[in-house]
């Protein structure tokens, strides 16, 4: 360990500002909680807000993975876990089974999470009304009313224009039965994930300012209509890699002639399989 | 009958500036009160202090519930305000696109109260906002059509749409044809008539001309410096007005 910064980078104070606004997050799932967002070495959109959340948790003995759309080897993931590497020490893994803490930005792993991992996401935009209701001061009034007949707004919109919700990222879920709350642009795909997780999911958005959680077992309903009712993505074909038929697949163009690959997106899930002996 | 609403003694003060000054009136169930006035006589103010948009300085307004109880107006917290706006009254702008939400759908904008109301059937949901554009006129293949291409009288009728889809029990209305051309007033004030009639609406309605009073209200106050100078029936303020201001508005509408 380096002894040119302090532990995880941010200031003792810093992470207790930030483990106290984590346990009122914890203690109101899907409540945006604010707290004083610190400048990071990285710019806004690079994942400030997770990794202050991320800088907050680590203690010596965790092992991080960082993924960036299911990958571990992109720059942003990558420049993310050698930073932690560098500033706490902690082991670093690849492996989702391996991890204690990972942080992510716009996938949930496709190996199922257990009781004593937690997964901290990269928040763009916390706020699902958002687009629909640009006054901060409105906003609030609306969750503090669970008044979310406006959600709704957006979903007919999405069916009277396109004949089916078409909204694939960041949809929109009730958390706990009272908070209206942003997955992150997560796909779709991704949401029964959320519906009581063994794991604790933490969500930050630096630019923002916000932070907010789902804590363990939670209920999270993602919304739809009676004649409408949720679905998540399906392909016809399967990983051309791993040969999987559930997870989420990316589609590659592998040529200039337009050949193209589908594959997960989760890269450690498909190369687990892969190294497995066939069954 | 019991009133649906009981106003008394209902001030509210801009500051030192005076909006609106010790108005009292009851309004019935199935009445449509017209609040008649020039341009800051207080009767926007009245309207919007009735209607718990602005808080009062002094007195009262009582709201008659459907489990026969009162409701004080001033001992509302904002989630019942919003809770009586949502599922009980309703609110027409003199600007509709005020009260419309200009980047989503006629459809949206009609189906919207009935969403927040909690119904989750887009089928359904999509053929009351059709029955809804047809009730008032516009072409129900336009339901997927954004406001903004709308005519202003089209866009006022939208906004009477939305507002009326929740069957509310009390809708307040700011001069809902101010600015509109004649032809285009005239069609809104006969649609109004009409479906305050067929729901059996009680309203209370806010305008300068003393013509669409004569065409929609039994009852009428005329508004002068924020006090109520004169109120009746209106076919009798129209024809033996009392108050000198009265007698000027009269006489100045006769003359146009
Ligand atoms: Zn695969």
């Amino acid at each position: 360990m380096t002894s040119d910064y302090n532990f995880a980078f941010l200031d003792e104070n810093t992470k207790r500002m930030l483990r106290r606004a984590l346990l009122k997050a914890v203690a109101i799932p899907g409540y945006q909680v604010p707290f004083g967002s610190r400048e990071m070495p990285l710019p806004y959109g690079w994942g400030t807000g997770g990794i202050q959340l991320t800088a907050a948790l680590l203690g010596p003995d965790d092992v991080l993975k960082v993924i960036d759309q299911g990958a571990d080897d992109t720059t942003n993931a990558v420049n993310i876990r050698r930073f932690f590497a560098r500033v706490t020490g902690v082991a670093t893994t690849e492996r989702t089974s391996e991890a204690s803490v990972i942080q992510t930005r716009h996938r949930i792993p496709e190996t199922p999470l257990r009781e004593d991992q937690i997964l901290v996401f990269q928040v763009p935009e916390p706020e699902p009304l958002r687009t629909l209701e640009p006054r901060e001061a409105e906003t609030r009034t609306l969750h503090a009313l669970a008044d979310y007949g406006l959600m709704h707004v957006k979903l007919y919109e999405d069916i009277a224009q396109y004949g089916h919700i078409a909204t694939s990222y960041d949809y929109p879920v009730l958390v706990d039965g009272r908070f209206l709350t942003s997955p992150s642009p997560i796909p779709k795909f991704d949401n029964p994930k959320l519906d009581r997780s063994p794991a604790l999911m933490l969500f930050g958005a630096g630019r923002e300012k916000r932070l907010y959680a789902i804590p363990p077992y939670t209920h999270v309903e993602s919304l739809a209509f009676d004649d409408h009712p949720f679905e998540i993505q399906r392909w016809e074909q399967q990983c051309q890699l791993c040969g999987s038929g559930d997870s989420y697949l990316d589609e590659v163009v592998t040529d200039d002639r337009g050949s193209r690959l589908f594959v997960c997106s989760d890269t450690d899930y498909c190369g687990q399989r892969r190294a497995e002996p066939a069954a | 009958m019991s009133a649906l609403l009981q106003v008394r003694g209902l001030s509210h003060h801009y500051g030192q500036r005076v909006g609106c000054q010790d108005v009292s009136f009851d309004l019935h169930p199935g009445e449509l009160l017209c609040i008649v006035g020039e341009s800051g006589s207080g009767k926007s103010t009245l309207l919007k202090t009735v209607a718990a948009q602005l808080t009062a300085s002094s007195g009262s307004v009582r709201y008659h519930q459907r489990d026969d109880s009162w409701l004080d107006l001033n001992e509302l917290d904002e989630a019942g305000r919003r809770r009586l706006a949502r599922e009980e009254w309703g609110f027409v702008t003199q600007n509709p696109r005020d009260g419309l939400r200009l980047n989503v759908s006629a459809g949206a904008n009609v189906a919207e109260r009935l969403m927040a109301k909690g119904m989750r059937n887009y089928g359904q949901l999509r053929a009351i906002a059709k029955g809804w554009l047809e009730r008032v006129e516009i072409d129900p293949a336009r339901v997927d059509d954004a406001p903004t291409s709308f005519s202003g009288g089209m866009q006022q009728r939208l906004q009477i749409a939305r507002t009326l889809v929740t069957q509310p029990r009390l809708v307040f209305m700011d001069e809902p044809t101010a600015g509109l051309d004649v032809s285009v007033q005239a069609r809104i004030l006969d649609l109004l008539r009409r479906l305050v009639n067929e729901l059996g609406l009680a309203a209370v309605m806010v305008t300068h001309d003393l013509a669409v009073a004569r065409l929609l209200a039994a009852r009428t106050m005329v508004m002068q410096g924020g006090r109520v100078v004169e109120t009746g029936l209106t076919d009798q303020i129209l024809d033996d007005p009392q108050h000198p201001y009265t007698q000027l508005l009269v006489s100045s509408v006769l003359t146009t």
